[in-house]
């Protein structure tokens, strides 16, 4: 037992946690799976007076295909979505993420929701959502609301929702049916933080031209970042005028902030990003093309 | 802090007690129930040497607290072997392949590699390698253990 003392909350439904939420505001703090808040209560980089449990509020765990769009409640395991076939067919690029987080043994706990609200830089889900632009759904005694993606992931370990907010669901869209999906990380053994990584889709038009892109990074920064110079120098042009070396280049371009430290300086973990995006980027259209 | 009452079935035992919430399930097991095959290396999710089953899973027992394995049904090291003591196909290819030294980190992988072959009886080497990445060992070295975990899908064949 290496954890400060905190008093633990276990509410039935998600309105029962808003409210606690909403009581405790800053000196609480949501417990889904905690694969990365138990450890980091253990090393006391953190600590709440109160901790709120929404692993057991069954209204939280789920997959719903719907309109289009894959939702997931925020309480669903890694593993859950990881064997999912709805989500292997309509969300591909969650699928291929799931065997990079952590071990398995970790999977069977962790959460989606948890994984993105606790918003690390390496996080394979963040990077997913920013890549296909998904919503998430924070609730608290105001109401509901859709905070998208790109607006979700303001600094290390820091989301854009305010302190009464709880993360109930994420939305996924749905690419069309010429797209394609892939996830490459770098990391010293299986399971470990990424050094750096891509998810990467793509989407192409009749012609062949890409008609979308989305690439989340990992590692590359203090939140989980897209390759915004990329996805704006694809789209419109010839999938096959392409290289993956461009796309790799130009989608670390534009980064200030790659950390460094005893696995790497920023200057290699920059190197290593463009490649994994390279990589992806071959993956992706080879399946698009052939879609 | 106010504390908790908890209910936990151990290896088909019930067990209960009233802990503090910050007690992590390993240490439940350790000091309330005994059961000190649980061993605890880095209590903070790297080392995989605390793993059990929790309702059939594979958790890290240092990353859950006890108030959250209430009701559910944990598997230890403890409850592996059959009841006349005989050992189970993995702890029995583990000692054949020399897959312990120390043993420090044994009930880790032993937990594991039961959870690994339920759901996949027969792994590739690569999913062997990929489905021990969670567990250390600082002594023997892996190739025994993944000598072992072949030899067990073998003999389960």
């Amino acid at each position: 037992m290496k954890a400060a003392a905190f008093a633990y909350h276990r509410p039935d439904a998600v309105d029962e946690a808003v409210g606690l939420l909403a009581e405790y505001g800053d000196d609480a703090k949501v417990l889904a799976g905690g694969q990365s808040l138990v450890p980091m209560l253990a090393m006391r980089l953190t600590h709440f007076d109160n901790l709120i449990d929404i692993s057991r509020i069954n209204e939280l765990v789920g997959i719903d295909l719907r309109d289009n769009e894959v939702r997931i409640g925020a309480a669903t395991p890694h593993a859950f979505v990881g064997m999912d076939d709805e989500v292997a067919e309509s969300v591909p690029l969650l699928t291929l993420a799931t065997p990079y987080i952590g071990h398995f043994q970790i999977r069977t706990r962790g959460t989606l929701g948890g994984a993105i609200a606790h918003a690390d830089p390496a996080a394979e889900y963040a990077a997913v959502a920013l890549a296909l632009d998904a919503q998430m759904e924070a609730l608290s005694p105001r109401g509901a609301r859709d905070i998208p993606a790109n607006e979700f992931f303001t600094g290390l370990w820091e989301n854009s929702m305010a302190s009464d907010e709880i993360l109930t669901a994420v939305r996924f869209p749905v690419w069309g049916a010429r797209s394609g999906f892939a996830v490459e990380e770098f990391a010293r053994r299986h399971g470990d933080f990424a050094i750096a990584g891509a998810a990467v889709a793509v989407e192409l038009d009749e012609g062949a031209h890409v008609s979308r892109c989305g690439i989340g990074l990992l590692g590359l920064g203090s939140t989980p970042l897209r390759g915004t110079p990329a996805e704006q120098a694809v789209v419109g042009r010839p999938v096959a005028d392409i290289t993956a070396e461009e796309v790799g280049r130009l989608a670390i371009s534009a980064l200030t902030e790659i950390p460094a430290d005893l696995q790497g300086s920023a200057a290699y973990r920059a190197k290593v990003g463009a490649t994994m995006v390279a990589r992806a980027w071959k993956s992706a259209t080879a399946e698009a093309s052939n879609a | 802090m106010h504390e908790w009452p908890v209910k936990v079935s151990v290896n088909g035992q019930p067990t209960e007690a009233t802990v503090e919430p910050r007690v992590t399930l390993a240490d439940y097991l350790r000091e309330r129930c005994g059961l000190t095959g649980t061993h605890l290396g880095c209590e903070h999710g790297a080392c995989g040497a605390c793993t059990v089953l929790v309702d059939g899973q594979a958790m890290r027992s240092c990353l859950m607290f006890a108030v959250q394995a209430d009701g559910c049904e944990v598997t230890t090291v403890e409850g592996v072997a059959s009841s006349d003591g005989e050992l189970s196909p993995v702890q029995d290819a583990l000692r054949d392949c020399h897959g312990l030294q120390c043993g420090f980190c044994t009930p880790g992988f032993v937990m594991s590699i039961t959870a690994l072959l339920r759901d996949n009886p027969t792994p590739t080497d690569q999913e062997i390698r990929e489905g021990l990445s969670g567990n250390f060992c600082r002594c023997t070295g892996y190739q025994g253990i993944i000598n072992a975990v072949h030899r067990a899908a073998e003999s389960q064949a």
